[in-house]
């Protein structure tokens, strides 16, 4: 405590401002929040309370429409089921434990059944367009096969910016650097209003498929970088190596330079991921409603929530946190494990 | 690995060959297609192409400029006021993130518990948040409760804080009256005198400062934790003050830890001032969608904001590139 907290005059002093500002600040921010907040979904109270109390109630009563968006709200469960059972095995995809023949299986059994569930059409299920897919299920839809097809695009790209082949290094650099030069807000602006010119009249594909597109080339080009970092610090004399004992340049790569580059390289990568779950909240500038464009229908649309939308702002930033942090514990979790086994 | 001479498919160098010109021609091929595509969609949908709307009058207004613009004033014109936009946000942004995330990245390493406990969770919090959440919230605290201009709270009657933004005062110098200070004051719906920064302008600032500051303390806090407690316990044995050794000892070796990572944020803080967009404030990309809009000229106006930023982008690292060659170590 002593040495904590008062282990000389101006860390007695620090300590003695930080605890005047919170005496200041606490009771005001505790009142807000808690003391005089409206819990029920009472909208008279909540207009009673304003400006003294939060409205948490605004989120008991729309937090179905701020989750699941535009979704037909009596189909919610098929979002809800869908986004369940792929939050689910990617949870188990980060396992050691789980990874076995099976968990490549259920990844081909899972996929479709997302998109089975989500969209409709057979089995009686009534279709639903993917503009008015929304909410959490459409941020971590994008999210995750942004992911799942950036990360092994971005080890080709790596691998052809390191290969002594000038046409094939030159067409891997200027990639990774346009990409690198400008805004994704430029990128979805390009999925949105370009591609449809760029493919042949009359055949431009649904938008949701364009913004993941123009997604997953923005990840990969960030983290061919993260991965070209790994790749150089990989000395070249193991390369020679593998070369020498006959294996081909493909064989080197795979079973000699990635294992040791890509474990070199966790920290980042997950970064990457992070960067990418968070950057999914863009979408809305192009009209796709993930939970921050859930969120601005759900209220806008009614006059009585309306003025509550700094609880629901908060709302949904503790699930973008719940999310990020955890991907955060996971990356140091990983770096412990690959420490011990370096270490041995 | 059979060295055999000629065209053989045994060949390593024709086989990079082959490979190489497979490349190209695909992404020749690809090119060509869209480039077909684009023409033949454009002339499907009667769409006109080519630069010249630049020269036309732009129709449309813009809340905030640092230089004179009307509606009346051409498309280059209201590009060049968005532009000055973005770079006013970019540059106020950096040097306010730097400040404090490098304080911020100094309190994890107080010896004070709960000044390291309190940088800890701060870069957490800011970090995990989508910046463009944070700038919706800042931009809707703004907009509600900051008080009307009439009844506008001022410190010394100097500095003013209202719906109509920020209001600070400016030295001004003019040949006649010599050098004076021109002091806001609200003078009916608007302040007069004066800088003033609009709630627009303050969201983003706030939201990218906060955001990116975050950033920048882990990467002052990691550049710090390079440099080996030793040199620290024989700086102290030289006789250096604690001042002395931060000064002299610690802060040249991490910045030569600190600067490249710190060059990729202030790249990213200059990106993601493009989400500007999501809150009205005018910077180039709100500029080029309201162009976008009015001519259809989508082709032109979006690579006109991405040739901005890849200029923006390659001079900034190029800046910095020269910066970290003179920080660097020299080798005898």
């Amino acid at each position: 405590m002593r040495a904590n907290l008062f282990a000389d005059w101006k860390s007695a002093l620090a300590t003695a401002l930080i605890a005047l500002l919170a005496a200041y600040t606490l009771p005001t921010v505790l009142q807000w929040a808690v003391f005089n907040a409206v819990f029920a979904p009472d909208a008279n109270a909540c207009q009673t309370a304003r400006g003294t109390g939060a409205c948490w109630g605004v989120i008991v009563e729309k937090w179905r429409l701020i989750i699941f968006g535009r979704y037909p709200f009596d189909a919610h469960w098929r979002p809800e089921v869908a986004t369940l059972l792929l939050l689910g095995l990617v949870a188990m995809s980060c396992v050691r434990a789980f990874w076995k023949k099976w968990l490549a299986i259920l990844w081909l059994v899972v996929v479709p059944a997302f998109f089975l569930l989500m969209s409709g059409g057979p089995l009686g299920l009534a279709k639903v367009p993917t503009d008015q897919w929304g909410g959490l299920p459409l941020t971590v839809m994008i999210a995750t096969f942004s992911i799942l097809v950036a990360f092994p695009l971005s080890i080709l790209v790596a691998l052809g910016r390191r290969s002594h082949l000038p046409a094939i290094r030159t067409l891997c650099v200027v990639y990774v650097e346009l990409i690198r030069g400008v805004p994704l807000v430029s990128l979805l602006f390009m999925a949105s209003f370009l591609f449809p010119l760029f493919l042949p009249v009359g055949k431009s594909p649904d938008v949701l498929l364009r913004v993941m597109v123009a997604m997953t080339l923005f990840a990969a080009a960030y983290l061919a970088e993260t991965v070209r970092g790994g790749l150089q610090a990989i000395p070249a004399g193991q390369v020679e190596a593998a070369r020498s004992l006959g294996l081909t340049w493909w064989q080197a790569q795979r079973k000699i330079v990635l294992p040791q580059a890509l474990a070199l390289v966790v920290p980042g990568i997950m970064n990457g991921f992070i960067a990418m779950f968070k950057d999914t909240s863009l979408v809305t500038i192009v009209s796709l409603y993930e939970l921050t464009g859930a969120l601005n229908i759900a209220l806008n649309s009614d006059a009585n929530w309306r003025p509550f939308k700094i609880e629901g702002y908060i709302f949904i930033a503790v699930i973008y946190f719940a999310f990020c942090f955890a991907m955060s514990r996971y990356s140091l979790w990983i770096e412990a494990r690959l420490g011990e086994s370096r270490n041995r | 690995m059979s060295k055999a001479r000629g065209w053989s498919w045994r060949s390593q160098a024709f086989r990079g060959l082959v490979f190489q010109l497979l490349a190209v021609v695909l992404v020749a091929f690809g090119a060509w297609y869209l480039a077909h595509n684009t023409l033949a969609n454009m002339q499907a949908r009667g769409i006109r192409s080519g630069f010249d709307f630049l020269l036309q009058p732009a129709g449309f207004d813009i809340g905030e400029s640092l230089i004179p613009y009307d509606s009346l004033n051409a498309y280059w014109r209201a590009f060049l006021v968005g532009i000055l936009n973005t770079l006013r946000v970019a540059i106020t942004g950096i040097v306010l993130a730097t400040i404090l995330g490098a304080l911020i990245g100094m309190g994890r390493f107080s010896r004070n518990a709960i000044v390291r406990g309190l940088c800890y969770a701060y870069v957490e919090w800011f970090r995990n948040i989508p910046v463009l959440l944070q700038l919706l919230m800042w931009y809707l605290l703004f907009a509600e409760y900051l008080p009307p201009l009439l009844d506008a709270p001022s410190i010394g009657g100097v500095i003013y804080l209202s719906k109509a933004g920020l209001s600070l005062p400016v030295p001004t110098w003019s040949a006649a009256a010599g050098f004076a200070w021109s002091i806001p004051h609200p003078e009916g719906f608007a302040m007069e005198g004066g800088v003033s920064a609009s709630p627009e302008f303050m969201a983003v600032l706030m939201g990218l400062v906060l955001y990116t500051s975050a950033f920048i303390a882990e990467v002052v806090r990691a550049g710090l934790a390079s440099v080996p407690r030793g040199q620290l316990e024989a700086a102290a044995s030289l006789g250096l003050s604690r001042w002395k050794t931060t000064r002299l000892v610690i802060v040249p070796q991490a910045l030569r830890v600190i600067i490249p990572p710190l060059t990729s944020q202030y790249l990213n803080l200059t990106k993601n001032s493009s989400l500007a967009v999501a809150i009205g404030y005018p910077d180039v990309v709100s500029v080029a969608t309201t162009a976008l809009n009015n001519t259809g000229r989508a082709v032109e106006c979006i690579a006109l904001v991405m040739a901005v930023f890849l200029t923006t982008s390659l001079s900034t690292s190029a800046l910095m590139n020269w910066y970290n060659q003179r920080a660097a170590i020299k080798e005898r």
